[in-house]
């Protein structure tokens, strides 16, 4: 199964300041540990709201709003999508992000073919 | 911190560390088998202690550490029945171990668990004991589990596992990659048993246990683990490549009553495109480090031409048709031989096709092959020799082993019929 794991945004994230040469040489370790580990399928840290657009179909035609938004902490800064076991895998893995002020991220799982209808059968050909 | 939540996180950090950890401790106890008993005693440590003390900051190094000590104390209580002078070199490498407990080193535990692949899937074992054993040391699945995704008894996969270690022991295979000489065999039998699994996960069917299906995962991941080990390896990414891309169409390969779609019928909108983005670099990788005509490497181009036709009368068939040339050489089993001719018909047109499928009559592994009448029948159609077609047709039904195919192939004899 997958599972998306989101980083939450912070003041720092939303104002454009790149990580330290540190916290961003422990992250390569730590993504580095994952491809090790075959789990990883990809990452990606996201820039600022200020730069991002959102539209919403609220009314009879969509809605253009550029950034930034404000309510930080519900907003996303970046994601790991990981390939895993089961959940607890994926809480091990990353209670070992190099993380330690304040940061949160947020476990989900990626719905998946065989939760819509029960699924696989014999190979075709070619 | 609940003794029941940390079994559950235990159970995680199994497939985490245990295949560090048997790979490291089988280097210093040169056996697989008293190994993966060390780690398992250190789990059950871990769940004696972690509920009062938490879990440490580096569980693979605590739990490492632990089954060093348990290592140490073993060999002790050995020594103390008889001391051989072999062992009494271990010992002094055990207490060097024991006192340098800090980090490995990344390349170590690299060298170790390529060592471990290699010993799982040694030519020693019959090819269900690789399977076994490797998907039980390196893919932290329990014999349990193994046995469900394999469709037999839980007693017939534990016998598999303890026979198998005991062929290792026995036949006193060394701890260690193979040298150049043996080298293009064992990776050979490493890959084979990596896409068995694959092929395994892959031929699920509806109904299957869920851990089935899943060994595709399995496969995968360990095929990836294996591509960042030996990355200069041009077939190890060439199966990653065509185990990726084949991955990528999972969920349009069966329609809603779990009944397999043909490649060509697929939904190509349900193909994962982020699997195949990774399967399409794997290849690049390959064919970048000049392993194109590998067996694998071929199928992997075979793959990705379909991955990259948007649709189906978008795909490259005279560049399939090539690759199938290639593959023939390198793997001439009956099946790529006629996947072989159904490219040639579609790329140079029936005829060309069917003059190989012809000659494909008499095989005797295709005997009770379905697909065989239903190519045959597809070619004879298209060149209007319905006749032909019909009973080609009707032989297809005869041999298929599910409804919806069968109630298909009637319908094309039928319609042969009206022609």
């Amino acid at each position: 199964m997958r599972f998306m794991v989101l980083v939450k945004a912070s003041d720092a994230s939303e104002a454009g300041v790149l990580p330290s040469a540190e916290l961003l040489g422990k992250m390569g370790q730590f993504n580095e540990e994952l491809v090790r580990a075959g789990v990883l399928l990809a990452a990606d840290g996201l820039q600022p709201t200020s730069k991002g657009t959102r539209i919403s179909f609220a009314g009879p035609r969509p809605t253009v709003t550029d950034g930034p938004f404000t309510e930080t902490k519900e907003l996303i800064a970046g994601y790991w999508m990981l390939q895993l076991k089961s959940k607890d895998e994926a809480v091990a893995w990353l209670s070992r992000a190099p993380f330690d002020s304040g940061e949160v991220v947020e476990i989900r799982q990626v719905y998946e073919a065989e939760d819509f209808a029960p699924v696989f059968a014999r190979s075709e050909p070619g | 911190m609940s003794s029941v939540e940390t079994q559950r996180t235990l159970d995680a950090l199994w497939r985490i560390e245990s295949p560090k950890l048997i790979a490291g401790l089988s280097r210093i106890v040169r056996d697989v088998g008293v190994a993966e008993e060390l780690a398992q005693d250190a789990f059950v440590s871990a769940l004696a202690q972690w509920p009062e003390s938490g879990i440490p900051r580096n569980p693979g190094a605590w739990l490492m550490a632990v089954a060093k000590r348990r290592a140490i104390d073993r060999f002790r209580r050995e020594d103390l029945r008889e001391r051989k002078h072999q062992e009494l070199a271990r010992d002094h490498q055990l207490q060097r171990l024991g006192e340098s407990d800090t980090d490995t080193r990344d390349d170590d535990i690299d060298d170790d668990l390529l060592r471990l692949i290699f010993i799982a899937c040694h030519p020693v074992l019959s090819a269900d004991a690789r399977v076994a054993l490797t998907l039980r040391l390196l893919g932290g699945l329990s014999t349990g589990q193994i046995a469900r995704a394999f469709l037999v008894a839980e007693p017939v996969v534990a016998q598999r596992i303890v026979r198998a270690k005991r062929t290792l022991s026995e036949a006193r295979v060394p701890f260690e990659v193979p040298n150049a000489a043996e080298r293009e065999a064992r990776l050979a039998s490493v890959l084979g048993v990596l896409y068995l699994i694959f092929n395994e996960g892959y031929a699920a069917s509806a109904g299957d246990d869920v851990l089935r299906p899943q060994l595709c995962d399995d496969a995968l991941r360990l095929g990836r683990v294996l591509a960042q080990l030996l990355p200069d390896d041009p077939e190890v990414n060439a199966l990653v490549a065509l185990m990726e891309i084949q991955a990528s169409r999972a969920s349009a390969r069966v329609n809603a009553s779990g009944e397999p779609i043909l490649l060509l019928d697929q939904d190509r909108g349900k193909w994962d495109q982020l699997l195949i983005r990774r399967g399409l670099a794997a290849l690049e990788r390959a064919e970048g480090l000049g392993g194109a005509s590998g067996p694998y490497a071929l199928q992997a181009a075979i793959a990705a031409c379909h991955a990259r036709a948007a649709t189906p009368d978008q795909t490259d068939w005279t560049r399939i048709a090539a690759l199938y040339d290639a593959l023939v050489v390198v793997l001439p089993s009956p099946v790529v031989q006629l996947n072989r001719a159904v490219a040639v018909g579609m790329a140079y047109g029936a005829a060309a096709g069917l003059e190989l499928v012809d000659a494909l009559m008499s095989e005797p592994a295709l005997k009770t092959y379905r697909l065989l009448p239903s190519v045959r029948g597809d070619l004879l159609e298209k060149l209007s020799r319905f006749g032909e077609a019909q009973a080609e047709f009707s032989r297809a039904a005869e041999l298929s082993q599910n409804a919806r195919d069968r109630a298909v192939m009637r319908e094309r004899a039928a319609r042969c019929a009206r022609r």
